[in-house]
């Protein structure tokens, strides 16, 4: 029987990132379209805890690999200890939410294993042993899918797409394994984290996005996403001109949102921011320019000067309440 | 200091792309093509290195005869040397890896600058499989914390740093929710990130010289790589085109819009 193996991942404090459960939703999708079992596994110094709460997602067996080599990620040594679960288990498939971590090891841990990997997968095909994954190009203007015939498949998932799973489904067994320890050519020096009071742009049921129509002036962005309880998101314009953090731009070389709403203010709308939102269940385009391309992807837009725009928005919106 | 960088033959990054009817693949007609973007911020990075190091920067492309032009662009900002693997036909990652690792074997660079991802296939993997390949440390999506619009820009802590003994690089990275720094023993593998730096012009003496520096051809018999490749592109499709929406005329109506419509505030 086909065992798809998902990887969940923790963050720096030690809770799981969220996109995991969509990840497990997804592997659960695969498994029922292979005709096979669904796996869990996760490593680290100590990941016990986090791996207890991964009981109840209707996995065959939560797998748990502790060595104290394993406290900051390093794709050089998460890969090898992966690695040695994937052959135990002899997985057939092993995925992970598309983030910047998998980004960093699902092809190295792929490249071990001489596995063929997919992308930011956003559903799959066909069934058995013909499961094909469909998955972007060309910044979201092209769907291909694809087959991977290694005998072992790798892959990373877009987190939006895929509905987050439910917990409560039974208690899945938690086994530990060993992870192989390998020295490691790169050190970890250190990590400094961008600190927000607002969700993450990834999560976040709202995203209000500026680009280099503020000019540089994100107080308006900021106050309506606080009004809304939203997350800040940018254009790569605006990240390269350091009036925002990098972490903010959303697009194919950026992150991928899809929220319940999308607000883009003083955004053009090229291609390349369109690929990290165009999923957004609403979107609404605020720009001075009839002809700006973001109007063909927005539900609503007005013609206005953003300035203008966005304070009589926060009040209108407030009188909501 | 060698540093061998890739440069990827892409789709200019403007074009407007289309799938064939039958999915067979895109419509070439009318593309322009370039050089990966992120590519060209490895040749800036490799070329800012050299200059502060000593050494000498090495292209390599995977593909037919036109990659040349790649590169031919990137001898003119400033690389001392190409090397064309030529190859028609699709290529994977590990296909394109196990190409590279030869190259890195042959060559034997102090490091191998490479773009986080292509603009095509938006694949994200080449570098991370070439590190595991090689069993070299990676630093991937190398990213520079200030502002590149600044006229200070040149003068500003640089993403990466090689060590006083030169045998390290500290890299800064772009990750989720913040920057992690790592030093890597060299010889490494790092890939670029948009924010890295911004790429030269190459100048008119520049384009000049180019034409004479010399372009090494390999082949993947040479090599001894065999490039079957493990993934299938079975179709392209386009995506579910959105539904243009309205215009509406002010802030309220907008606020109605979003309330009793789309019922999401
Ligand atoms: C129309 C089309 C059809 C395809 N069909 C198939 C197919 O049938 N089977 C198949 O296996 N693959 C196919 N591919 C994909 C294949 O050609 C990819 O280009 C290859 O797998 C490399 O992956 P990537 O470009 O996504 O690399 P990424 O991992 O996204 O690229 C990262 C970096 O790797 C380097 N790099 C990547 N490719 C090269 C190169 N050629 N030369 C130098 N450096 C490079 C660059 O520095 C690049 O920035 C197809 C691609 C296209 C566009
Ligand atoms: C390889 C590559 C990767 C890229 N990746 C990304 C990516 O991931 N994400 C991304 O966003 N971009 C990306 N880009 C950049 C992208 O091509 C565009 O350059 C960028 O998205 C433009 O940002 P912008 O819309 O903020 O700026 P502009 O295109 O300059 O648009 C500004 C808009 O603001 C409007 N405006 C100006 N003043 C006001 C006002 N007072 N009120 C209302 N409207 C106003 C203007 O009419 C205009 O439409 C990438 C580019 C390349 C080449």
């Amino acid at each position: 029987m086909p065992i798809v193996l998902i990887i969940a991942e923790q963050q720096p404090d030690g809770n799981l990132r969220k996109a995991t459960y969509n990840a497990i939703g997804a592997g659960k999708q695969l498994a029922e379209k292979a005709g096979g079992e669904l796996h869990i596994a996760l490593v680290g110094k100590d990941p016990a805890k986090a791996a207890d709460e991964l009981k109840g997602y209707g996995a065959k067996a939560v797998h748990v690999g502790a060595a104290p080599e394993l406290e900051h990620y390093l794709a050089e040594t998460y890969a090898p200890a992966l690695a040695t679960l994937v052959q135990e288990l002899k997985a057939d498939y092993v995925g992970m939410a598309a983030t910047a971590q998998s980004k960093d090891l699902m092809p190295r841990l792929a490249a071990r294993l001489r596995a063929a990997m997919a992308t930011d997968v956003m559903g799959f095909n066909g069934s058995g042993a013909d499961v094909t994954f469909s998955r972007p190009m060309w910044a979201g203007n092209v769907f291909a899918e694809v087959k991977l015939t290694t005998p072992v498949k790798a892959f990373t998932l877009r987190a939006t797409e895929f509905p987050a799973a439910q917990g409560g489904q039974g208690a899945a067994e938690v086994k530990t394994f060993t992870p192989k320890v390998e020295a490691s050519k790169t050190k970890f020096i250190d990590f400094k984290e961008v600190k927000s009071a607002r969700p993450e742009l990834t999560e976040a049921r709202v995203v209000v996005s500026g680009g280099r129509g503020t000019k540089g002036d994100f107080k308006e962005i900021e106050a309506l996403a606080d009004e809304l309880g939203a997350a800040v998101g940018a254009s790569r314009a605006v990240c390269d001109a350091g009036w925002v953090p990098n972490d903010l731009q959303v697009g194919q070389t950026g992150k991928v949102v899809a929220p319940a709403l999308y607000i883009a203010a003083g955004i053009s709308g090229a291609i390349q921011h369109l690929a990290g939102m165009k999923s957004s269940k609403t979107i609404v385009a605020i720009n001075k320019d009839p002809e700006a391309p973001i109007f063909q992807v927005a539900d609503y837009g007005i013609v206005a000067d953003l300035f203008k725009v966005l304070p009589e928005l926060r009040a209108e919106l407030g009188k909501l309440k | 200091m060698k540093i061998l960088v890739t440069a990827k033959r892409v789709e200019d990054p403007e074009s407007k792309i289309k799938v064939k009817p039958d999915g067979s693949g895109i419509v070439q007609e009318g593309l322009k093509y370039k050089i990966n973007p992120f590519d060209e911020i490895g040749v800036e990075e490799g070329l800012r290195l050299v200059a502060k190091h000593q050494g000498e920067v090495v292209v390599v492309s995977i593909g037919g005869k036109e990659v040349q032009e790649q590169l031919r662009h990137a001898l003119a900002m400033g690389a001392h040397r190409a090397v064309w693997v030529n190859h028609t036909g699709p290529l994977d990652q590990l296909g394109i890896a196990g190409l590279l690792q030869k190259v890195a074997e042959k060559e034997k660079p102090d490091m191998v600058i490479l773009g986080k991802q292509s603009i095509d296939d938006d694949q994200n993997q080449v570098g991370q499989y070439l590190a595991e390949f090689l069993g070299w440390g990676q630093a991937t999506f190398a990213s520079k914390v200030e502002s590149l619009e600044s006229e200070q820009e040149k003068n500003k802590v640089p993403a990466l740093v090689i060590g006083a003994d030169g045998k390290t690089v500290r890299v800064i990275r772009e990750v989720d929710n913040g920057l992690a720094t790592l030093e890597c023993q060299l010889p490494a593998i790092v890939t670029t990130d948009l924010r890295l730096n911004q790429p030269r012009y190459a100048s008119l003496p520049g384009i000049m010289k180019a034409k004479s520096k010399p372009i090494e051809e390999l082949t993947p018999d040479k090599l001894g790589v065999n490039v079957t490749p493990a993934i299938q592109v079975l179709k392209m499709s386009s995506p579910p085109a959105r539904k243009a929406g309205i215009k509406v005329a002010d802030v309220p109506a907008l606020v109605e819009k979003l309330h009793n419509e789309a019922k999401v505030v």
